[in-house]
Order: C-alpha cells, then sequence, then structure tokens
C-alpha cells in the first residue's frame, strides 16, 4: 500500500503532504528531510526507486517539482510510477499552469488514493466532482 | 444583531486567505518563525467569531500549516464546527483539515459521530463522498463500529461514486472493527461483479489486502476472479488479481495449472505497451509457486531479458519512454523473483547481472548483488568473488562499498561454507577485505576468520601465516583512523596466531610483534587479546626453546615479556590491566626458575593444553538443568535502574562462561593458577568462538570503553593499502582451475582404467563431459556443527510410528461433528448434523455465513426467494467428490431444481474439496410464506476418493424470520409517516441484564438482525428493516440500566412475534 505522498521542490521544501498512515507530527519533518534529501542527491539518469529504511521510495522530477510516493514492500512499483504520471496530467489537465492551490491538489488526490490504495485513474471522473464543486461556487 | 454581520463581512475584507499566508510565509524568509506565530494569534481570533466563512477560512490555513509541521491540535474542535457547515464549501474544508490532524487519538473525534452520519446519508453524493473519503483518513474502531452499517448500507447506493468509495474504506472498517466483515462480505463481493469498473477494482482492492491475511478464507472466490482476469482490462485490477492468485495458488494446486493460460494470453496482448512489465512484474510474484510451468517462466522471463540487455524494449520504443534505468531495475526485480524456482535459468545470465554491478545508479547496483547471493555455485563463486573484489576497489562511497563487503562474506559463508572449495583462497580473500579503507565491518571480517580457523583444521598452518603478517603489518590496519572498524581484524589476528601458535614459522617475531608499544593505542578489547595470547606464544616459545641446548634464548625471551608488559600494566582498560599484571608476574616467576634451569616449559604450556571444538548454537539445550536449580529467579537482587548508570564497564565479569575440559596441572602456584584460570575464563567468554555467535558475544567485540581521547600519531598513507608479502587471491582461481583439471585428468584415468577392465562388459562409457557440481571436492573439509544430533535420527522414527498408530485410532473413533457456533444465533441457517455415524475420520464442518436472506438486490422484486450460501470445509484427510446437496421441500419452502429433475433429487455442488480446503456453494429456495421460521432438514451425500464410499451427513436448515429483513434505510419523516398510518400492530418485549453500550447494542441487532438505526436520542433509539416481501418493521428501543425495553410496530403481527424471539435470543446468548 501507499504510504505517504509527498510534492517537494528542489530547496527541499515540502509543498504537499499526505499520509496514509499516521506518523507523528515531529517525526514527520524528520521523515521529510530525509527522503528528499535521498531523492535530490540522484542524478537525472538514475532509476526511479529507492530503498528507504523499511520501504521504498518512487519518485518522479518535473522541473522544479519532485513528487516522491513511498510505498510497502507488497505494492506494485511500476504501477505507482505510472500512477505518478498519471497524477500529474490530472493536475496539468485542472490547472492549465501548475499553480499553488493546496485543497484542489488534495481533492484531486482524494479523488484518486484512499486508504492507500488507488481508486480512480481516468482523468475526466477524477475531475468531475471538482468541476462540479467550482460551478457550485461559482454560482 | 445587523450591526454585527456588517462588522463581521467588514473584517472580513482585511482577513488574510491561504494564498495570501503562503505568499506572506515566502515573503518573510528571515523570520518565517515569528510571523507565522502572529499568523496563529490571527488564525485564533478568527476562529472565535460566529461567521463560519472567517472560521473555514481560519482552518484552511490551519491546514496549510499543520503541513509545515505545526501542531494544531488545540483547533481540533473548530475544525468539528467548520466539519459541519451545511455549506459544501466549508464542510470539505473541514474534512481535509480533519483527515490531516485527526489520528486515532483525538478526543474530539466522539463528537463527529452523529455529523458523520447525517453527511453519508445525504442526498448530496458530494457531501458523502467527502465524509467517506475523511473518515477513510481517522476512522477509530468506536466510528468504525457505529457507522460500519451505515457505510455498509453505502455500498449499494445508486451512484458508483459513492459505492466505489464505500467499498474501499469498508476494509479501514474490517481492520477497526473486524466482527464487521461477517455481514458486509457478501456484499463486497457482489461488489466484484458491479457494473462500474470503478467499483469493480475498490471491491478487487480490498479483498486482495484481506486475502493477503488469510488466504484461506477466500479460496472460493477464485472462479469469479478467475472470470475478471479474463474480462478486465484495467491493468491496475489485473496486477491485484494476479498477486491474489499468487497468494491463493499455495492452497490450490490446480489454480496454477488453469493460470497459465490465461497469463500467457494476457502476456501476449500486452506486448506492444508497457503492460508487459506490469504483467511480468505481478506475475513474478506468483512465479516461485513451482505450479507453473517452465514454459511460461521461460517466456515472461526472455521478455524481462530482452528489456535488460536491450536497456529500451523495441516494442515499448514506438510508445513509451520508459528510462533504461528504471526497466533494468524492474527486470533485476523480477529476475530475483524466478530465481527462488529457476535458479538454472538465472544463472545462465551472470554475465548480465555482474554488468550492472558497474551501473552508475546505486539501486540498481544493489538489486544486482540480491541476486547474485543467489547464483553462486562451486564453479563460479571464485568468478564471482573475483568480480565483486574489483568493484570493492572501484567503489565510492563507504555504505556501497560497505555493502559489497557484506555482500562478498554473505555469498562465501552462505550455508556452512558450501561453495567453497578452497578456504585458502578465503582466507586471502578475507585478507584482502581487510585493506578496505573506513569499512565498519571489520568485526565481520573477524568472525570470519576465527570460524573458518577453528573449524577448518587443514587450513590453520596457512592461516596462522597469514595472520602473523597482518600482526606485523598491523599499522598499514590501524594507521589511519582509530575509530575505523578495521582493527577488529587484530583481535581475530591475534587470537588465532595465539591458539594455534604450534604452526608459526617464527613465533618470536610475532610475539615481538604482539608487545609493540603501538598497540596500546588499539581499543580495550583487542588489548586484553592480544596480553592473552602473547602469554600463548609465550609458552609455545619456552617449549621450543628449552629443548635446545643454549638456554639463553629462552631466557630472553622472558627478558622482553618481562620489559614489555609493564606498558600493559598501565592500560586504563580493567581488563587488560588484569591481564597483564597476572602474565607479569608469571613471567617473572619463571624467570627466576629459568635462572635456576628449572625447565618449566612443560607446566607453562599446560596452562594452555588442550583443543577447543566448535560448538553447536543449541548445544546448551542438551544439556540437562540439574535438579533445584532455577535458572529465572534471581541470585542477588536485581540492580536498581541508578546503578546499570556506573562507569565500570560492563560485560567484564558478568558474561556466561562457556567451560571447556582441559586437564590441568597443579604443579604450579595454586593461587597463581586460579587467577590464571580466571583471566582464561575470561578470555574465552570474549571468543567467539561459538559458531554462528549469538548477538551477546558479537556484543562483546564492540566493548571499547574510550581510548579515542588518547593521542594519536597520525600517519597519512596516500598509497593504496598493500600489505606486503600476503598472497593475492587472484592466484587461487587460477591454482583453483590447475587443481580441477588435475582432479579431472585423475578421474579420467580413472576411468580409463575402469574400462579398460571392463572392456568386455559394456560397449561405450560417455565422456565426463563438462564437470558438474557434484565433481568439484573441496580442498578442505569444513566441521560441520549443525543442530542435528545423531539421536534424533530414531527419535523420529518413533514418532512416525506413533503418529501412524494414531491415526489408525482415529479411524476407529466414532466421527464427532462440530457444529460451529457462531455467535450471530440469528443467521439464517444453523446446521445440526450430530446424528450420523461414519467410520471415516472426517469432521465435517458446516457452517453458514450469515448471508443476508436476498442480499442481492435483484431479488428484492422476487420476494419469494432465499439465497442460502454454505461454506463445505474438509477437515478430513481425504479427497471429496461428488457432493450432492439436497433438502426435504416442505410445504412452504422448496430448494430450486434446475429445470427437468425431479422434487427428490439432490442438487451437485460444484466443485471437489481437497484435504482441508473450504469451498462455498449458493442455492436458492422459494419461499411462500416467511411469517414463521421454519427448520429444513436436508442431506449431503458424498464420495470418499481414497475408498470410494458413498458417505452421508444429515443437517437442518434454520430459516429464522430475521433472515426474511433487509437492511433498508428510512428517513425520520418518513418513518413517523409510517407510525402515524396507523396501519401497524404493536408489540413489546424486555431484555433484562444486558450489560453492554447502547451504541453496541443497536450494532448488534443492526447486525444480527438487519435493521438500521433511523434516529437516535441519548439512551433512545428508532430502527427500521422491511422484509422481502415488503412488511415494514419498526424498532424503538429504550434502554435504563441494565433494562431494554423494545416496542415494535408491523403490519404483520406473527412475523414481528418471531423476530422479537429471535432478537431476544440473541442477547440472552451473551
Amino acid at each position: 500500500m501507499i504510504k505517504f505522498v509527498l510534492m517537494v521542490n528542489r530547496q527541499g521544501q515540502t509543498r504537499l503532504s499526505r499520509y496514509y498512515h499516521s506518523v507523528e507530527l515531529s517525526r514527520r519533518a524528520a521523515l521529510e528531510a530525509d527522503v528528499v534529501r535521498y531523492c535530490l542527491s540522484r542524478k537525472k539518469d538514475q532509476c526511479s526507486f529507492v530503498e528507504y529504511k523499511d520501504f521504498k521510495l518512487v519518485y518522479r522530477q518535473y522541473a522544479a517539482l519532485y513528487i516522491v510516493v513511498g510505498i510497502t514492500d507488497s505494492e506494485n512499483e511500476l504501477s505507482i510510477y505510472e500512477l505518478v504520471h498519471n497524477f500529474v496530467e490530472v493536475l496539468d489537465k485542472y490547472f492549465s499552469r501548475i499553480m499553488f492551490n493546496l485543497d484542489r491538489v488534495h481533492i484531486i488526490l482524494d479523488e484518486m488514493i484512499q486508504n492507500g490504495h488507488i481508486v480512480e485513474t481516468n482523468k475526466s471522473r477524477i475531475l468531475a466532482p471538482l468541476t462540479t464543486i467550482d460551478k457550485m461556487v461559482d454560482s | 444583531m445587523a450591526l454585527k454581520i456588517v462588522k463581521g463581512s467588514i473584517d472580513r475584507m482585511f482577513d488574510k486567505n491561504l494564498q495570501d499566508l503562503v505568499r506572506g510565509i515566502r515573503n518573510h524568509k528571515e523570520d518565517e518563525a515569528k510571523y507565522i506565530s502572529t499568523c496563529i494569534d490571527e488564525i485564533k481570533q478568527e476562529l472565535k467569531q460566529d461567521n463560519i466563512a472567517v472560521k473555514a477560512n481560519a482552518v484552511c490555513k490551519l491546514t496549510y500549516l499543520q503541513m509545515l509541521g505545526y501542531d494544531v491540535s488545540w483547533a481540533a474542535f473548530n475544525i468539528v464546527e467548520v466539519m459541519s457547515s451545511s455549506k459544501f464549501t466549508y464542510k470539505r474544508i473541514g474534512y481535509l483539515a480533519a483527515s490531516q490532524c485527526f489520528h486515532e487519538n483525538t478526543d474530539v473525534i466522539m463528537l463527529t459521530t452523529n455529523q458523520i452520519r447525517k453527511d453519508l446519508s445525504s442526498p448530496n453524493q458530494y457531501d458523502t463522498g467527502v465524509a467517506l473519503t475523511g473518515l477513510s483518513c481517522f476512522v477509530t474502531p468506536d466510528l468504525a463500529r457505529d457507522l460500519a452499517n451505515d457505510i455498509m448500507t453505502l455500498m449499494s447506493h445508486t451512484k458508483p461514486y459513492i459505492r466505489k468509495k464505500a467499498v474501499l474504506i469498508m476494509y479501514k472498517v474490517f481492520l477497526k472493527y473486524p466482527e464487521s466483515l461477517r455481514p458486509a462480505f457478501p456484499r463486497l463481493k457482489e461488489k466484484l461483479e458491479d457494473p462500474d469498473p470503478g467499483v469493480q477494482s475498490a471491491a478487487v482492492n480490498v479483498i486482495c489486502e484481506l486475502a493477503r491475511r488469510n488466504p484461506k478464507n477466500y479460496l472460493s472466490l477464485a472462479p469469479l476472479f478467475f472470470k475478471l482476469m479474463t474480462s478486465s482490462t484495467n491493468n491496475w485490477v489485473l496486477i491485484k488479481i494476479i498477486k491474489l492468485f499468487g497468494a491463493l495458488t499455495p492452497l490450490e494446486p490446480r489454480l496454477g495449472k488453469k493460470l497459465i493460460e490465461p497469463l500467457t494470453n494476457l502476456i501476449h496482448r500486452s506486448f506492444s505497451s508497457r503492460v508487459l512489465i506490469f504483467i511480468c512484474f505481478g506475475f513474478f510474484k506468483l512465479a516461485h509457486k513451482k505450479s507453473f510451468s517452465d514454459v511460461i517462466v521461460s517466456l515472461c522471463y526472455i521478455t524481462v531479458l530482452i528489456s535488460l540487455s536491450s536497456g529500451m524494449p523495441n516494442h515499448s520504443a514506438s510508445s513509451v519512454f520508459l528510462r533504461i534505468s528504471v526497466v533494468k531495475y524492474l527486470g533485476l526485480l523480477a529476475m530475483s523473483k524466478i530465481l527462488k524456482t529457476h535458479p538454472k535459468s538465472v544463472q545462465s545470465h551472470k554475465d548480465l547481472i555482474l554488468q550492472c554491478l558497474d551501473d552508475k545508479d546505486e539501486s540498481i547496483r544493489l538489486r544486482a548483488l540480491d541476486l547474485l547471493y543467489g547464483m553462486v555455485s562451486k564453479k563460479n563463486l571464485m568468478e564471482i568473488v573475483k568480480k565483486l573484489m574489483i568493484h570493492v576497489d572501484k567503489a565510492e562511497g563507504t555504505t556501497y562499498r560497505d555493502e559489497l563487503l557484506t555482500k562478498i562474506i554473505d555469498i562465501c559463508s552462505q550455508s556452512n561454507y558450501q561453495y567453497i572449495t578452497n578456504f585458502e583462497w578465503y582466507i586471502s580473500i578475507l585478507v584482502e577485505l581487510t585493506r578496505l579503507e573506513g569499512t565498519r565491518h571489520g568485526h565481520l571480517i573477524a568472525s570470519q576468520m576465527l570460524d573458518v580457523a577453528i573449524r577448518v583444521k587443514a587450513i590453520r598452518v596457512f592461516a596462522v601465516a597469514q595472520m602473523a603478517t597482518l600482526l606485523d603489518n598491523a599499522h598499514l590496519l590501524t594507521g589511519n583512523m582509530q575509530r575505523n572498524g578495521i582493527c577488529e581484524v587484530l583481535y581475530a589476528a591475534a587470537w588465532i596466531c595465539g591458539e594455534f601458535s604450534e604452526h608459526l614459522e617464527n613465533p618470536v617475531q610475532t610475539l615481538e610483534a604482539m608487545l609493540r608499544p603501538k598497540v596500546a593505542t588499539l581499543p580495550g578489547h583487542i588489548q586484553a587479546v592480544y596480553v592473552q595470547n602473547a602469554a600463548k606464544l609465550f609458552a609455545t616459545i619456552l617449549k621450543n626453546q628449552e629443548g635446545n641446548t643454549d638456554s639463553t634464548a629462552a631466557q630472553e625471551t622472558s627478558q622482553m615479556m618481562i620489559d614489555r608488559l609493564p606498558l600493559f600494566v598501565q592500560s586504563a582498560n580493567l581488563e587488560v590491566q588484569e591481564r597483564a599484571s597476572c602474565i607479569l608476574q608469571l613471567v617473572k616467576y619463571i624467570q627466576k626458575l629459568q635462572q635456576k634451569d628449572v625447565e618449566v616449559a612443560e607446566e607453562v604450556s599446560a596452562l594452555f593444553a588442550g583443543e577447543l571444538n566448535p560448538v553447536a548454537p543449541k548445544a546448551q539445550k542438551k544439556v540437562p538443568v540439574p535438579e533445584g536449580l532455577d535458572l529465572d529467579a534471581w541470585i542477588n537482587e536485581p540492580p536498581s535502574e541508578s546503578e546499570s548508570e556506573d562507569e565500570q564497564p560492563k560485560a567484564i565479569f558478568t558474561k556466561e562462561e562457556p567451560k571447556h575440559s582441559r586437564p590441568r596441572h597443579t604443579e604450579v602456584d595454586e593461587k597463581e593458577l586460579a587467577r590464571r584460570r580466571e583471566a582464561r575464563k575470561q578470555e574465552q567468554a570474549n571468543n567467539p568462538f561459538y559458531i554462528k555467535a549469538s548477538p551477546s558475544s558479537q556484543k562483546v567485540y564492540q566493548e571499547a570503553p574510550g581510548v579515542e581521547h588518547i593521542p594519536v600519531v597520525q600517519i597519512d598513507l596516500s598509497v593504496p593499502l598493500k600489505v606486503p608479502g600476503l598472497p593475492m587471491s587472484d592466484q587461487y582461481v587460477k591454482l583453483e582451475e590447475e587443481r580441477r583439471q588435475k582432479e579431472r585428468a585423475e578421474k579420467k584415468k580413472k576411468e580409463k582404467k575402469k574400462r579398460k577392465e571392463k572392456r568386455s562388459g559394456r560397449g561405450k562409457k560417455h565422456d565426463s563431459g563438462p564437470e558438474s557440481e557434484e565433481d568439484i571436492t573441496p580442498a578442505h573439509v569444513v566441521d560441520i556443527v549443525t543442530e542435528e544430533m545423531p539421536e534424533k535420527s530414531s527419535k523420529h522414527k518413533k514418532k512416525k510410528q506413533k503418529k501412524e498408530k494414531e491415526e489408525k485410532e482415529k479411524k476407529k473413533k466414532k466421527k464427532h461433528h462440530h457444529h460451529h457456533h457462531h455467535s450471530d444465533g440469528g443467521g439464517e441457517e444453523s446446521v445440526q448434523n450430530g446424528t450420523v455415524e461414519e467410520e471415516e475420520p472426517l469432521t465435517f464442518l458446516v457452517f453458514p455465513l450469515p448471508r443476508k436472506v436476498c442480499d442481492i438486490q435483484g431479488n428484492l422484486q422476487d420476494g419469494s426467494q432465499v439465497v442460502v450460501s454454505v461454506i463445505f470445509e474438509n477437515k478430513s484427510d481425504s479427497f471429496l467428490k461428488s457432493m450432492e446437496f439436497n433438502v426435504l421441500d416442505s410445504l412452504n419452502s422448496k430448494l430450486q431444481r434446475p429445470e427437468g429433475s425431479g422434487p427428490h433429487d439432490g442438487l451437485t455442488v460444484p466443485f471437489q474439496l481437497p484435504p482441508g480446503v473450504s469451498n462455498e456453494a449458493r442455492f436458492v429456495f422459494t419461499v411462500q410464506s416467511i411469517v414463521m421460521p421454519q427448520k429444513l432438514k436436508g442431506t449431503l451425500t458424498f464420495i470418499v476418493k481414497d475408498s470410494s464410499t458413498h458417505e452421508k451427513l444429515d443437517f437442518k436448515l434454520h430459516f429464522t424470520c430475521t433472515s426474511y429483513l433487509i437492511t433498508t434505510p428510512c428517513y425520520s419523516d418518513a418513518f413517523a409517516k409510517l407510525l402515524e398510518s396507523g396501519d401497524l400492530k404493536s408489540s413489546s418485549v424486555r431484555l433484562e441484564g444486558v450489560n453492554m453500550p447502547f451504541h453496541h447494542l443497536l450494532a448488534r441487532i443492526c447486525f444480527h438482525h438487519h435493521f438500521s438505526v433511523v434516529e437516535r436520542i441519548d439512551s433512545c433509539a428508532s430502527m427500521y428493516s422491511r422484509s422481502i416481501q415488503g412488511h415494514h418493521v419498526c424498532l424503538l428501543v429504550k434502554t435504563s440500566g441494565q433494562t431494554v425495553s423494545i416496542d415494535a410496530k408491523c403490519d404483520e403481527p406473527t412475523l414481528l412475534g418471531n423476530v422479537l424471539d429471535e432478537i431476544k435470543q440473541t442477547f440472552s446468548q451473551c
């Protein structure tokens, strides 16, 4: 299962974090810093999987933004690798250019992952509730 | 009032929203903490206002701050407030905040139960959706128990969006409240066939996770999954299903054969996309099941191989861009899965894998290393290790180098040095490894050296020579860093040189090396070993020299000891001090004797006489505990906490002391000897000649009380470390080749001879061809110490006999039936089967899932159908087949039989049961009247495969009235209308002595009797359910103390009476 999803920038600042198992607040910061350090230190042509302590990290880089997913051993690495891309494509579809709107990103993420499992990968279905919400807010 | 509202909206204009906050934080890089603390103050002010919009905005900002790592738990109550807002945009913010901040121990969660329930039943699907999503993050056992029923209802919601989420969250609910699994499972199973692919995949997800925990229970779903696998096009689902089959195949071997075809199809189908790797990948998780044919494995294998060797698989090059490194990583991962069952096919690609060791990427290198472990054989070990050694030299970064080092040792030492044919080679590898700078694994090398030297007797001469050179060049090892772990090797070197000193070529030189002043810079525990072994050496030297006529040499040696030992007497380490002063006195005494021309060598060497034998790790178990000895009792009072903080180095006098019987000579000074013995025992305790040393003895190694503060002259070595005079391991590879060739030649010779002798006999004999594994004979023999003890085999036999006997007895015994008593008394059928006697040792466990009648919605229209699912579990040791299920029809209820069969024909159960397997079958009954409970008699006949006898089991099916009820949600206004209509007859019942919280009680009624809660006010709740024929059943449950009164209304009084009776029975059971 998926343990957490992180979005961090090149400076190592967390832009978004979502945990699917409870981690103490104090330990989150340490974990995030560690994970980011691991991923940032890797070169572009190295593979996207890092073994980190008792779980694996799957990460992808998009310009200055890194998306890091922590998974357990039982999860399929490649499917997560593709999921990250899918997620970015959805973000891209919704925000024409990546802009910061935390709760929207959260909604998208919640539509895709629940309980640490993938629920939905169809872009239009993921965005359906969001567009409805937007309409509700507009009206 | 109006003024307040105006004021509120004006205030709002000046409020910061989230964007402002983010911008603000970025603009205050220098004093971020200060800025945020002012923001938090503002937020606190905003939370105090009545305006919900302001509050929501504040909570939104808090969510962001929480993400940055600030504690916002103080605002938990405000979050709940925002959650309960009626406006969706605010509610969503509240739920988001809750899902981020709440965890199981947040106490305000208790307050949310009703709010969440309201949201779950909201007519707006997005309200429900957001509640479900939020709930999945913070569900507690209490929430799970209270809301399980609501969520279960949502699983059959009309909107797939809700169904999907409800199905997924059920997994969390099951984890928190396992009791809910049984009632929810049938519905979950239905969702596997949901028309919406999203819901389907959610159900697959949940069941796969459940099945991983306990695959046996899910075997009955195999056909369903099989269908899904062949029909589904969703790759995510496919992966999950394949994984699930991976868990199921070991339980049902036939499944594996069945899977081959669809899997091959899948692979072909997906050949053109990147899905290929997905599938292969999922598949390899399966591949370790023996049942898979080699064909399939090699097929997948080839595909992975292509991707590995060409880097970019040609079929994916066109459409997809997967980076080479990604493919490589996945390929290697997949290979490690195949390796378990098909090591041969992987082994042939050794070169490819070795190539991956050169990869720039550490992740890939580590994977490749993992593979190597399983790939070695006697034949290729030397070659592989040689390659690894090259990598060790090249490797940058200590972590990877350390990893390589441990891997080399792992590979060589696996299963009792199974693959090592030449231990001289291994020792030289170990010695070469000591040249690694800055490794942490010195102790690992040391323990290997000790292990090999102790267990392989033939190697000792060589090992001792190597260790002597190591000691001689100790400065090269310890030169650079004090903290570096490699000096641990000296511990082993000193010990080996001392213990096997009779093999030393030039003991005096070694002794001299051991007593150099530089030794004092080593960690204490190593110095201690040095001192002790110097004494051993001394004894050997005396023995050698006393044979000579010239006694001055011996006296010189004594003098050297006396000169050098005081250095150690001054050591800060107690252990070293003690040993050194002890030995110093001894040598002085010896010197005195020497001057009188007394021969002492015999007696001195008697101190260390005797042979060391490796001891199996579990040998202690073989020693019987003497009578009256309680090992658990404290000998002294347990030490208090504060004492343990004492500065005294631990583990000096507390270590267990393995005793070895050695011949003792009492001629030497008794007192001296006693002290010596003590010292020796200590030294033994520190020696890990216990094979596979237990962690406790490992610890001793690390005991290195501070020598760091001693000033050390640092030697800067820029030249790569090469210990002069040490043989290179490479030459052994060559030697080994030669040896093998020789052996082969000899063999051939022998064969020729044989052939000559047998010429008259058979015509041709094939050449030995390429040498096989077995042909390679190890050059040295390892003393293999395993747990097996000779007497075990006889024991084993006895056990077997006993077992057989038992089995016979079992067969004679009358069959005893287990009536699986399910806590759910209201389950629709209970089967009693205590009336048959059988010869077979069959314990037939038949119990129903508390399946809801007509749980399938389609049956709602047909108010006369009841579906009964029965789980058959074969508890016997034999295979059961041709099962037939038959029920004696009553006027009211009839088993639905296929058209054309007579009213008394049985139904064939569509599966066979191997021993220990359970499976589920469904039977449909038609029922006319549902107002009365009913019992049906039935029989199950089957054939036991081994004896091919027909067997029969009688049972009773109990159709309770509850089983005719279906959970149907009802809103309070509709409920009120129903009660007002006056069509309903009323009845009531009182339950005494019910000792459980009210919500437990409600949950119990909901689960076991298919009711749903309409409304709950304090200790009073209204509940509703409907029968399959459309009868309304309304309950009003009140509790005071231990008494529960239930007032009920229903349009069918008989049904109501029976339902109430059943409820009463449910509570009387607990």
